[in-house]
This record gives structure tokens, C-alpha cells and sequence, in this order.
């Protein structure tokens, strides 16, 4: 008997998730209008202090970790409602990275990993260092750690980068992963050179960890880390596509605010079929990544992630990817002139679109896990 | 009404197991796949019957008042039914258009008088019901209606023609959409809206012929048809209103319907599996990785389909578009239902050129037959075209 493709068709809300959802919406709406956006695009770290500690007052770098360090105490499904609202107002910080490098070690690491979950909480910015390439489906690592626990690797595209002050770096600890917990203090100089990005509201960076070495406490070895880190990327991807939904809403609001008083041959040019039809299809597609994204984060929880959550993870981040990459195109396009111009918003949202395509995999990977876990069955 | 869900449980094992004793066996005949699709005096008389089955048991109808035929229990109740009724695969209830369209319109708006009149006898199947908007001349724009109806003492005269009438032939009564009064300002305030007998001197039916090569549809001819002033609804001038309100109920995006399923189900499972045992370039087609991606992109798109339903629930998750979810329903679950099946004759390789009738064709032509019946709801009701202008205008303001 074969399991239906359709699977779990969860899909809850409460009241304090509306709660947090209005909230965040506002906050973002406030402190990101378009003028400020594009004031910190020419920053070093692409946002505001304030905003971020305001951020962390609200409770939200440590929003789905335990009350015992200092958090709110919610599951990682409370953070789908305000990276979605960071998405629509496209504010940068690093509550991504953050989030994801509590996520990982809440997992992985028992009591070893409360003081650093502590900090977290407490608005210290944390970030993964895990990729060696630009192949986001390799889950083999280069990086050493030996039993001295002296590191030896290079890390690639490290989220906030720049700013962060303590990096979980993933490394081959005698062929299995572990996880070195690293804080800025202990790199050279040299050691971060960041990244150009096409997405100038995001920041990464390569970091150069050889010859740091960690102490044992600070060293996360055995059975949970791998399965941590398959949930990372999954929460990753999932985290990433609520806020891809947030911004593809908003690029679909601002080309139809555009169609509405742009006329061309006597005609506001919102009534030409050739150009409404494809803002159905925006419409049509922002609306299924909104559906993906807060079924996957009913079907969450703290225990390792379920076929379910991940099945539910991979279509967030293919949709959300997918839309807002036709949604950010068409966005230049349907500018016409102007919208081929750096003054055009249109150009942050393309910009945004080709960032999130990539980040924790772009959408054919998704769908080729997918295919394994849905199709595999009828084989 | 809000029901417990272990009443819905336990409801869901009595409909179930009654679905499981009482599923008709094959007939030995083709079948309609939708309400659109009934051809024969055979078929009809095989689908009237197993409505006429599933009311008596008290699974159609189940929010209706009990006064008009139904159970006046929740809709949930209802809804659950339809849902075991696609799971168990059972035919369709071929009365489609009074269980889904006009009776929830009759109950919403309807006197007590029309109420009393038509509401068991679209329940029971006796009273067949069909639909007379579309002219041959006016498919998608329904408010440009031709076909005239002119007082004449206690009757309208009518004549004209409509088309794309399902059941048409079969039909005791139909929701009429005619010209009442030509040349107004607005072309829409001409129109008024009849419930009209159909067996009455000057009413013809003409079978038309589908891509599929069976029938289903019909032209209807009105030469000098008298039809009672009484069976205007409301006043003259409110046709399309009425319409409007009609199609809401075609369209999904108001409750009320009597239930029962109007076409069968196809699933992205069903397109799946229908491919198991067959090969692609040598290798097993559901290994090849270019057929798994789109057929990975066909479970997500029904999947959505699905969530978007559950979401639209919650108001705090439709705050941006509050009707974009109902309004744009049409439009996506009949293009999702086209692209499944026009994807799953085109994985069949060389079977895919073969079609009913032949002795290979796979599981007797049902895709092929599926894919281009798939067309009578993108176009019908509205064409897809149509719904995205809606969907554009009344949902993201564009303007017309």
C-alpha cells in the first residue's frame, strides 16, 4: 500500500501566533520603510543596531529556545511569522543566521550547549559556518578538527559573517560531524573576508578558521549533531521561504500599485491582459508559498524533524524560491524603463530573488528530495 | 455550527461503511467522469437512480432544512459524506446543477412558494435541472444576453438560443437568463431570471458532440416557448443579479450546496500510479528524473490547492487579498486538473496516441477521455481567462 503523495494537510494558527504575526508586520513596517532599506544597502553591516537590539528586546533571537536560557520558550514555527514580516518590509539583520545557529545547537547539544544558547538569547549574534562550496546539497566536510582540537578548513557564504560573535563551525571530527563553537575574539586578523552579494540587504563572508583551537566545551561531538544539522538545513530553507513569501507579497503589492497608475496608449496599463494575467499567477503563487510555509510550521516541534515536517520544509522553500524569482522578474519587466534603473525598487527585489534562490537550495534540489521521499514508494 | 469531531468520526464510519455496501458494481458501460458528460438515456437512468439511493439514505442534501428534503444538520456533515464518496469512487450525482447551483440560490433567495416547489425534486433526482446563461454568440459575456422573453399576458414569449446547456435534454426546468427589455443603458438591467419549464411546445434540444466523440452538452432553440410569468424570479430587471448570485454557487465561493460529487475524482496519485510498470528510455518512467520533477511540481501544486482551502480559514493568514483564495479557486483547481491529465497521457508514450475503443489503450482511454473533458471546466462557468480578469480586477484592483 502506497502512502498518498498529498500527505499532512495540517494547517493551524492561534490567536498568539496572529498576535505575534500583527506585531512583527508593524515593527518591520516601521523600522524598514523603502528609504531606510536603501540607506543601509551602502552600510558595513546592512542594518541598523538599534533595530536589531529592539529586535532582540522583543524576545526574537531567542525566540524558540528554552525559557531555561532565557528564551521564549516557543517552537522554531513561532519564527515563520516574523521572517515573513522581515521578508515584506525586506529588513536585514541577522536574525536568520541567529536563529538557524540556535536551532542547531539546541539541537545537537544538550547541556554543553546552554551557556552559548544563554548568549543567544541574550542578543549575542550567532551564525553557522558549514558550507565549502556553492553545493548546497554536499553533506561532507573538509574542515578538521583534531583531538587537540585545533581546527584546520576554510569556510564559504557564512551568514553575517562580519558581525557575528560567535560561529558554529561545522567540522570532521574522525569522519563524523561535530560542531566547534568559535567566537570572533579567537579569529585572525585576516580571518573574514566578506562577500560581494547581488542581495545588498544580505551579508556573508568567507571565514578562514585554521589553526584556531577549541576546548573540549566547546566541542559538540556524537549522534545528534548529523541529524541537527539535516533539520538545520531544513529549517534553513523553511525559514528562508517565510521570508521569500513576506517578499514576494510585497514585490506583487508594489508592481500592481505601479499597473494602477502607470498609463501607456491612453490606458492605465493594469488593464492590459498581457500584464495582469502574469500578476494572477504572482498572486496565485504567493498565495500557495503562504500555504506551505504556515502548514510546515504547524507540522514542526523541537523533536527531530518528521517526513512530514521535512516534506513540508522542501515545498516551502521550492515555491517560495520559484515565485519570487518569476515575481522579482517580472517586476523589472513590467517597469519598463524605470524598471531597468538602480532608483526602481523593482531591482531589490530581482536582487533579493537571485539570494534566497540559492540559500539552503535552490528548488530543483528540493523537488529531487522530494521526488526521493514521495516517489521512491511507487518504484 | 461547529460539530465535535468525534461526531464526525463516527458519522465518517456509518457513511463509509454504507458507501462500501452500496457502491453500484460496474454496469458494463461507460460512465460520465462529470455531470456535463451524460449521454444516454443509460446512463441517465443508472445515475438517477444511485442519487436517488444516496438521499434516501440521508447523504445529499444534508444541510438542507428537513422541510425541503434535506437531514438540517451541519454542513461538515455534508462534507465529510463528499469526502468518503470520492474516497470509495462511487459515480457521480449527475443533478449537479440543481444540488450545487440553483437549489443553495433557491434557499438563499428563493420565496417560501419556490422553496416548497423545487427543492425535494432536485434532491431526489426526479426534477433535472439545467442552465441556460451561455448563448452561441455570448459564451463569456453573459451580460451581452440575447434571447428574448416578451410579456404577453400571463406568459413571456421566448425565443432565441442557448448553448452549452448540460442535460438540456433531459431537463424538467431550467434557470433561464433572457432579455426582458432590449436597448437599456446597461446592458445588464435588461435581463431577468426564469425557473422554466423545458417540456413545453417550442423547446428544442440539440445534442452537440464533444472532442471526446460522446455528448453531453446541447443547443437549446426557444421558437415562440410561452412560459408562465410566474416562473420569473424576483422582478423583471433583477436577471442579473440573480445570476450573479447563481454563479457564486458554480464558482465555490459561497456555501450552501447540496453536495454529492459532480465530477470523479483524479488525483496526482492516480497519475502516478497509473504509470508504475512502464518504461522510459529502458528505465523505469517514475525513475527518470526530468518525469519526477514535474510530477514532484503536480503533487505540490495539488497540495497547495488543498492547504490554500485550509488557510483561507484563518482569518489572520488572508489579511492581504481576504477573497483571494475563494475567488481565485475556479481558476486554479480546473487548470490543476487539466495540466494532471494532460501530463499523464503524455508520459504514456506511444499509448498516449491511442484512445477508447482500442484494445491497448490504457485502462480503457481513461486519461485521454479525462484530459479533454478537463476542458468543459476551464472553459465552462467562465473560462480561465475570464476568472483571471476577476481575480485581477476584484481582487488586486487592477483596473478593467
Amino acid at each position: 500500500m502506497t502512502k498518498s503523495v498529498i500527505g499532512s494537510l495540517a494547517m493551524e494558527f492561534s490567536d498568539e501566533q496572529a498576535m505575534l504575526l500583527d506585531v512583527a508586520r508593524e515593527f518591520c513596517r516601521d523600522k524598514s520603510p523603502m528609504d531606510v532599506v536603501r540607506a543601509n544597502l551602502e552600510t558595513d553591516t546592512g542594518y541598523d543596531a538599534a533595530v536589531w537590539q529592539e529586535m532582540v528586546d522583543l524576545g526574537w533571537a531567542g525566540i524558540a529556545l528554552p525559557e531555561s536560557v532565557g528564551g521564549a520558550g516557543l517552537n522554531i514555527g513561532a519564527a515563520v511569522p516574523v521572517m515573513e514580516a522581515m521578508g515584506r518590509a525586506l529588513l536585514g539583520t541577522p536574525l536568520l543566521s541567529t536563529t538557524l545557529a540556535g536551532q542547531l545547537l539546541a539541537r545537537a547539544g544538550g547541556a554543553q550547549a546552554e551557556p552559548w544558547l544563554a548568549k543567544i538569547a541574550a542578543g549575542t549574534v550567532a551564525t553557522v559556518a558549514h558550507l565549502e562550496s556553492a553545493d548546497w546539497g554536499s553533506e561532507s566536510y573538509l574542515a578538521t578538527i583534531d583531538s587537540n582540537g585545533l581546527i584546520d578548513g576554510r569556510k564559504s557564504y557564512v551568514g553575517d559573517a562580519g558581525v557575528a560573535d560567535i560561529f558554529i563551525v561545522v567540522v570532521s571530527a574522525d569522519d563524523n560531524p561535530a560542531l566547534a563553537m568559535v567566537t570572533r575574539a579567537q579569529l585572525g586578523a585576516d580571518a573574514v573576508q566578506m562577500n560581494t552579494l547581488i542581495d545588498l540587504t544580505k551579508r556573508s563572508g568567507k571565514v578562514d578558521f585554521s589553526g584556531v583551537t577549541v576546548s573540549q566545551d566547546a566541542l559538540i561531538t556524537g549522534p545528534a549533531v548529523a541529524t541537527a544539522l539535516r533539520d538545520f538545513r531544513l529549517l534553513g530553507a523553511l525559514l528562508v521561504a517565510a521570508e521569500a513569501a513576506g517578499t514576494a507579497a510585497s514585490c506583487l503589492d508594489t508592481v500592481v500599485e505601479y499597473l494602477k497608475t502607470r498609463k501607456q496608449f491612453g490606458k492605465l496599463i493594469g488593464s492590459y491582459q498581457a500584464l495582469k494575467h502574469p500578476m494572477v499567477d504572482i498572486l496565485c503563487g504567493v498565495d500557495n508559498a503562504r500555504s506551505f510555509v504556515y502548514h510546515a510550521a504547524t507540522v514542526l516541534d523541537d523533536e527531530p524533524l518528521s517526513e512530514d515536517a521535512e516534506v513540508a520544509c522542501r515545498m516551502a522553500k521550492s515555491q517560495a524560491t520559484d515565485i519570487l524569482e518569476y515575481a522579482g522578474d517580472r517586476a523589472v519587466q513590467f517597469h519598463g524603463g524605470i524598471g531597468f534603473t538602480w532608483d526602481c525598487n523593482a531591482q531589490l527585489f530581482i536582487r533579493r530573488a537571485q539570494w534566497v534562490r540559492q540559500a539552503f537550495g535552490d528548488a530543483l534540489h528540493h523537488r529531487k528530495r522530494l521526488a526521493n521521499s514521495l516517489l521512491d514508494q511507487f518504484l | 455550527m461547529s460539530v465535535p469531531a468525534s461526531e464526525l468520526k463516527a458519522f465518517r464510519a456509518d457513511v463509509s461503511a454504507w458507501l462500501a455496501d452500496n457502491k453500484p458494481a460496474d454496469p458494463g458501460f461507460l460512465l460520465p467522469q462529470s455531470f456535463m458528460e451524460v449521454g444516454s438515456e443509460q446512463q441517465l437512468d443508472f445515475l438517477r437512480e444511485w442519487q436517488h439511493k444516496l438521499w434516501s439514505a440521508g447523504y445529499l442534501g444534508m444541510a438542507w432544512p428537513k422541510e425541503y428534503g434535506g437531514q438540517g444538520v451541519a454542513g461538515a456533515f455534508q462534507k465529510v459524506a463528499d469526502q468518503e464518496m470520492a474516497r470509495h469512487d462511487v459515480p457521480i450525482c449527475f443533478n449537479t446543477i440543481g444540488l450545487n447551483w440553483v437549489g443553495p440560490m433557491i434557499l438563499d433567495i428563493g420565496s417560501d412558494a419556490e422553496r416548497a416547489k423545487y427543492l425535494k425534486g432536485i434532491l431526489s433526482g426526479e426534477d433535472i435541472w439545467c442552465q441556460g446563461f451561455s448563448e452561441p454568440d455570448h459564451g463569456s459575456d453573459l451580460g451581452n444576453a440575447q434571447t428574448r422573453a416578451v410579456r404577453d399576458g400571463d406568459d413571456y414569449v421566448v425565443n432565441g438560443s442557448k448553448i452549452w446547456t448540460t442535460l438540456g435534454n433531459f431537463a424538467k426546468y431550467m434557470i433561464l437568463l433572457a432579455r426582458t427589455t432590449p436597448n437599456t443603458e446597461r446592458k445588464y438591467d435588461g435581463l431577468s431570471f426564469f425557473l422554466a419549464p423545458m417540456q413545453i411546445p417550442g423547446v428544442d434540444a440539440h445534442p452537440i458532440r464533444k472532442i471526446t466523440g460522446e455528448y453531453g452538452f446541447n443547443q437549446m432553440f426557444f421558437t415562440d416557448a410561452r412560459i408562465p410569468a410566474d416562473c420569473m424570479m424576483g422582478e423583471e430587471g433583477d436577471g442579473w443579479r440573480i445570476a450573479m448570485k447563481t454563479l457564486e454557487y458554480e464558482r465555490g465561493v459561497s456555501a450552501g450546496q447540496a453536495g454529492g460529487l459532480w465530477m470523479i475524482r483524479v488525483l496526482a496519485d492516480d497519475a502516478i500510479t497509473q504509470l508504475q510498470g512502464h518504461t522510459r528510455d529502458g528505465d523505469a518512467v517514475l525513475a527518470d528524473p526530468m518525469v519526477r520533477d514535474r510530477l514532484v511540481q503536480l503533487a505540490m501544486e495539488e497540495k497547495a490547492l488543498q492547504l490554500g482551502q485550509k488557510r483561507a480559514g484563518i482569518s489572520a493568514l488572508t489579511t492581504d487579498y481576504p477573497f483571494s483564495l475563494p475567488i481565485s479557486g475556479k481558476y486554479r483547481a480546473t487548470e490543476y486538473t487539466r495540466r494532471l491529465r494532460q501530463l499523464a497521457v503524455a508520459l504514456q508514450g506511444s499509448d498516449g496516441a491511442l484512445y477508447v475503443g482500442d484494445d491497448d489503450v490504457r485502462d480503457g482511454g481513461f486519461w485521454q477521455r479525462a484530459y479533454f473533458n478537463a476542458f468543459s471546466a476551464t472553459i465552462g462557468g467562465g473560462t480561465t481567462q475570464v476568472q483571471a480578469n476577476i481575480i485581477g480586477e476584484h481582487v488586486l484592483g487592477l483596473p478593467k
